[in-house]
């Protein structure tokens, strides 16, 4: 009972035997289906529509375009919002938009009495653009003279932050002689998620009140943004979030929830859905920012780091979506990861362009930040021929960093109990010798990369959460959660802390899974990796409060005071001898049907966090390269992670399992590909081109268990951590293999062939 | 929910022919797993579908007492690589078809499909235009034999009439007999791949097994239809066996291929892979056949 044990997941047997209901198990019977038009060009306006032939459709109901929704710009990301208006969330988008911004915007909606009537109106309309040249580079989005997509941001820069670490400059850093100096350009390319379940919802009105059934990440979010969309008062919306099929990011993002409220809203009520295709879902919600990176770095042939320069131009797409907090996110682990001796410069831009919008996914930003910073460690380590692992032992983050603008840090760190432990899996001394020099169309390659990742988002933004718990007459409890179950184990979890703190096992305790806004408590949502940290703490101090009331009630009933009194496998005991004076149930089932004191017990309570929390890990990596196919075999991958004191070990590693997956597909194979145009190229799953179980070797996994004095449980980040370092680790394994740097990813076939042919590494 | 105007069922072929005399424009539809690709993108919208999926004649494979070995147009992938025959007589299409994208297409798609479907990365049309098939074509006006070099019209195009439906697929046994053959289908990753290329090798070997008898070799998305390499087989023809000749068959078929550059991949790169795999192929198919390289 309690944390730290593998308790079975509470929602194993709903999921396997699909009893679980999920928005498409939901849908009322006639509900109408929306179908979005999407524009077929990149950059331009609408002119005008011709509906006619679209209106004989049988089946139509109703034709909304862009030239009759509000005239309100609302802004979409799953964060908490900010009273100060100077901090709010980019507002810079309509429900459907007559200037177009990227190939697919939303410009016009079908509603029809199904799904083949929507499809074949889609086909029948005609609409006439006028057309702008686009723009899908954010380097030459910031160019004079280059298309403005949005008239508030007239050099399309949507944000630019700089720092520096240390004194002076690089370039008085780098006066210094006897630097090896290094300059490279390293690009990250746009992924997608690639959730199982592809972004749906339905709504339906009750009076005046709309409700809408969404698989999201941040149910209470979407409730704010759907008022704030259609200009009435938040609490007239109601949101509903069953379990949901995966999200990754791309639903802690307000998706199409506004406008299938909107379009119900127009048909007077009437439940209607709006169910994505995989096509859509790729080309039209959000994507991981693709950034290109400038970098300078400087080390001395000791293997001291002295200076590095940092920039980062980051591609935003369309729309801000979470804008520039990506990007800064990326270059955070730049400055945390290794200090340098002298000074690291830093700038950031985040810049609009003719692509699909970029949001949150898996790790914000940081899967892209340790990309850079890793393969320049290699590459340094490289220039001055010394072993990584101990350029990276000299350089990296020590025990009591904290960091200089976010204020936190030093509170538990098992970076360097992870490499150890990686280091030793791989043998990596041995491999690293007996790979030196290879010659031959196969060659092996073994390499590293480190991370550190934060837990929660304070001090940027807010971190709050609530939880209710609700005493049943048998003794058992509901326990009700504004954090979301989207399909990371939070609600078993969460089940194990109100064991813990509530002394009522899990067995007793009835997860209610899903949100409705109308009815849970408020909390933002499943994000950042915060949950078991954040939400953590709620259910603590909800299960503490929970566990006072039914002690004071035993108090009153026993006799014996309160404080010699506890919770024990739900049996009310005696603290000092666990003599058992009576059981939770005798005392529920008295205080709900007592005459004399009658009491329904319930709890509820909400945690303001104020702390965060660094997370570590490593991955090692051995890699087999068929030079001349292009290929990379993985031959073994650990990723070993310091996450604080698991909660439940088999979930946690069940965690990492699906994060080295996710990241094997970002160095191997995956990136969304344009035409000149500005069109998607592969927005599907076969072009798309996404690792299968065919190309999935084993992952190991091993845990350095730190207790972290800030956390609920000693818990620290694990959701997202999983998928940052395997990609440069590979990337470094290629490296020692060939001896080829490759800077951009993703290494797919291609790209090593004729670079291989380019080293002479494939010969005519 | 799909998007079409009308679909037949028919049980006999006799039937299906009516049909398609009857319905000019009709499509044929099996497994679905192109019809339904096209279908779902809404270009279907008027169609009349021919389902030939429950006709039993148009299913399984036998052989005749010539030799030749009869595969149902209506086979699906793993029945194929599951039957006997294929795998006593001709292993490299059961492989071959093994590739094609995952378990649930495999039990769906036919054969037929794959042919008739025209286009350049069809798993299965390496290995038949290696072993010289035979499409047998029937109508209402009678019934027509093509060989597979000139089956292609063009991409995505093939001979048949829209009338007709493919019977089966006929091999002779001259033309497996003492060939052994390896395919190779190069794909971005293992599963659930469209070939990026597609190589079958085929050798017969001298009796001492130290000479090529005959070589064929054939290639899929090295053009805009499959393709075999008659230069170069003519010439490797009664060659040794050792690194020269891998080197020169490496080469040979560069001379032979057509390959375009595409988003998915450059025709550079899918030159080197033309030139690899057709190493890696023959290399494969010699082991095979029980001969061996010299250096």
């Amino acid at each position: 009972m309690g944390v730290g044990k593998n308790i079975t997941r509470v929602d194993a047997v709903l999921k396997v035997t699909g009893e679980a209901k999920y928005v498409a198990d939901l849908e009322p019977q006639n509900v109408l289906v929306a179908k979005v038009l999407h524009s077929t060009i990149a950059n331009g306006i609408v002119k005008s529509f011709d509906l006619e032939e679209a209106k004989k459709v049988k089946g139509v109901v109703k034709i909304i375009t862009c030239f009759e929704v509000p005239d309100i710009q609302f802004p979409t990301p799953g964060h908490p919002w900010s009273t100060e208006k100077a901090h709010q969330d980019i507002a810079d988008r309509k429900l459907l938009n007559e200037r177009v911004r990227y190939y697919g915007d939303d410009i016009a909606v079908v509603v029809a009495e199904n799904d083949i009537a929507a499809n074949r109106a889609l086909r029948r309309i005609k609409v006439e653009y006028e057309e702008l040249e686009p723009v899908l580079d954010p380097e030459e989005a910031m160019k004079e003279g280059a298309s403005v997509l949005h008239k508030e941001y007239p050099n399309n820069v949507l944000g630019h932050s700089s720092f520096q670490i240390g004194e002076g400059t690089y370039e008085e850093a780098t006066k210094e002689e006897g630097l090896v100096l290094l300059e490279k350009e390293y690009r990250t390319q746009p992924v997608q998620h690639c959730h199982m379940e592809v972004a749906h919802s339905f709504a339906y009105m009750e009076q005046d009140r709309i409700v809408v059934v969404s698989s999201t990440q941040i149910p209470h979010i979407v409730r704010r943004v759907i008022g704030q969309a259609l200009g009435i008062p938040w609490g007239k919306v109601r949101v509903i979030k069953p379990y949901i099929g995966g999200g990754f990011g791309n639903k802690q993002d307000v998706l199409y929830e506004p406008l299938n409220a909107f379009v119900c809203t127009k048909v007077g009520g009437r439940p209607v859905k709006l169910e994505l295709t995989r096509e859509e879902t790729l080309g039209c919600t959000r994507t991981r920012h693709g950034i290109k990176y400038k970098i300078k770095g400087a080390v001395r042939k000791d293997g001291t780091l002295v200076a590095r320069d940092f920039k980062a131009y980051s591609n935003q797409g369309a729309y801000a979506s979470h804008g520039h907090a990506i990007a800064a996110n990326g270059a955070n682990v730049f400055k945390q990861l290794y200090q340098d001796e002298k000074v690291l410069e830093s700038e950031s831009y985040t810049v609009y362009t003719n692509c699909i919008t970029a949001g949150a996914m898996r790790a914000y930003g940081i899967p892209q930040g340790d990309f850079v910073t890793e393969a320049l460690i290699d590459d340094l380590a490289y220039a001055i021929s010394m072993d990584p692992l101990e350029f990276r032992l000299k350089n990296c983050m020590k025990s009591d960093y904290v960091d200089p603008h976010l204020g936190f840090g030093g509170t538990s760190f098992g970076l360097l109990e992870c490499i150890e432990k990686g280091r030793q899996y791989i043998h990596w001394e041995e491999k690293r010798e007996a790979y030196k020099n290879q010659t031959g169309d196969k060659r092996r390659g073994v390499g590293m990369a480190i991370f550190c990742y934060k837990t929660g988002v304070y001090p940027i933004s807010l971190e709050t959460s609530s939880c209710r718990m609700v005493l049943n007459q048998d003794g058992s409890i509901q326990l009700q959660m504004g954090a979301t179950e989207i399909g990371q184990g939070a609600d078993t979890v969460f089940a194990q802390m109100a064991a813990e703190s509530t002394g009522i096992t899990e067995e007793k305790i009835h997860v209610i899974s899903t949100q409705d806004t109308d009815v849970t408590p408020f909390d933002t949502g499943a994000y950042a990796s915060r949950q078991t940290y954040v939400s953590g703490m709620a259910v603590k101090k909800t299960g503490e409060l929970l566990k006072d009331k039914i002690l004071s009630y035993a108090e009153w009933k026993t006799k014996y005071p309160k404080d010699a009194m506890d919770i024990c496998e739900n049996q009310i005991v005696k603290k000092e001898t666990g003599e058992t004076l009576l059981s939770v149930a005798d005392l529920a089932v008295e205080a709900i049907y007592s005459l004399e004191r009658s009491e329904h017990i319930t709890a509820e309570a909400t945690s303001q966090c104020k702390s965060n929390a660094f997370s570590f890990g490593a991955t090692f990596v051995e890699v087999e390269v068929d030079i001349p196919y292009g290929k990379i075999e993985i031959v073994d991958i650990i990723n070993v992670h310091d996450s604080g004191t698991l909660i439940n070990p088999t979930l946690a590693k069940a965690q990492v399992h699906g994060g080295m997956s996710m990241s094997l597909g970002y160095v191997l194979g995956e990136e969304l590909l344009y035409n000149e145009k500005g069109k998607p190229l592969n927005n599907n799953l076969l072009d798309y081109k996404m690792p299968t179980a065919m190309d999935t070797p084993e992952l190991r996994v091993e845990f350095v268990e730190t207790y972290d004095k800030t956390a609920p449980y000693g818990n620290k980040s694990l959701g997202e951590p999983p998928a940052i370092s395997p990609a440069p680790a590979i990337r470094n394994a290629m490296l020692h293999a060939t001896g080829v740097a490759f800077d951009s990813l993703p290494l797919n076939p291609e790209k090593l062939v004729l670079r291989f042919m380019e080293e002479g590494l494939i010969q005519e | 929910m799909y998007d079409f105007k009308q679909m037949y069922l028919p049980y006999s072929i006799e039937e299906a022919l009516e049909l398609l005399e009857e319905n000019k424009g009709a499509e044929i539809i099996s497994g679905g797993t192109d019809v339904l690709i096209k279908m779902r993108e809404g270009k279907l919208e008027d169609a009349t579908l021919i389902n030939i999926h429950e006709i039993k004649e148009l299913k399984g494979i036998h052989m005749e007492e010539d030799g030749t070995i009869v595969i149902g147009a209506g086979t699906v992938f793993s029945h194929i690589t599951n039957n006997e025959i294929i795998q006593t007589y001709i292993p490299m299409l059961g492989e071959a078809v093994d590739e094609v994208g995952g378990p649930q297409i495999r039990n769906m798609g036919t054969i037929g499909g794959n042919i008739c479907n025209g286009v350049t990365s069809a798993d299965s049309a390496s290995s038949l235009f290696v072993f010289n098939a035979i499409m047998e074509l029937r109508s209402k006006r009678g019934t027509r034999y093509v060989p597979m070099d000139q089956w292609y019209v063009g991409a995505g195009q093939t001979v048949r009439e829209q009338d007709e439906l493919l019977v089966s697929i006929r091999i002779a046994k001259k033309e497996y007999e003492k060939f052994y053959g390896h395919y190779i289908k190069y794909g971005k990753r293992n599963a659930m791949e469209i070939a990026t290329l597609g190589c079958a090798v085929a050798v017969k070997l001298s009796e001492d097994k130290e000479t090529i008898e005959e070589l064929r070799v054939a290639f899929g998305v090295a053009g805009p239809t499959p393709l075999r390499c008659p230069n170069l087989e003519e010439l490797a023809a009664g060659m040794g066996l050792n690194e020269r000749v891998v080197t020169i068959i490496g080469k040979g078929v560069l001379a032979e291929v057509n390959p375009r550059s595409s988003w998915r991949a450059s025709k550079e790169f899918r030159l080197q892979l033309i030139e690899e795999m057709s190493k890696r192929a023959f290399r494969k198919a010699v082991t095979l056949a029980g001969g061996e390289i010299h250096a």
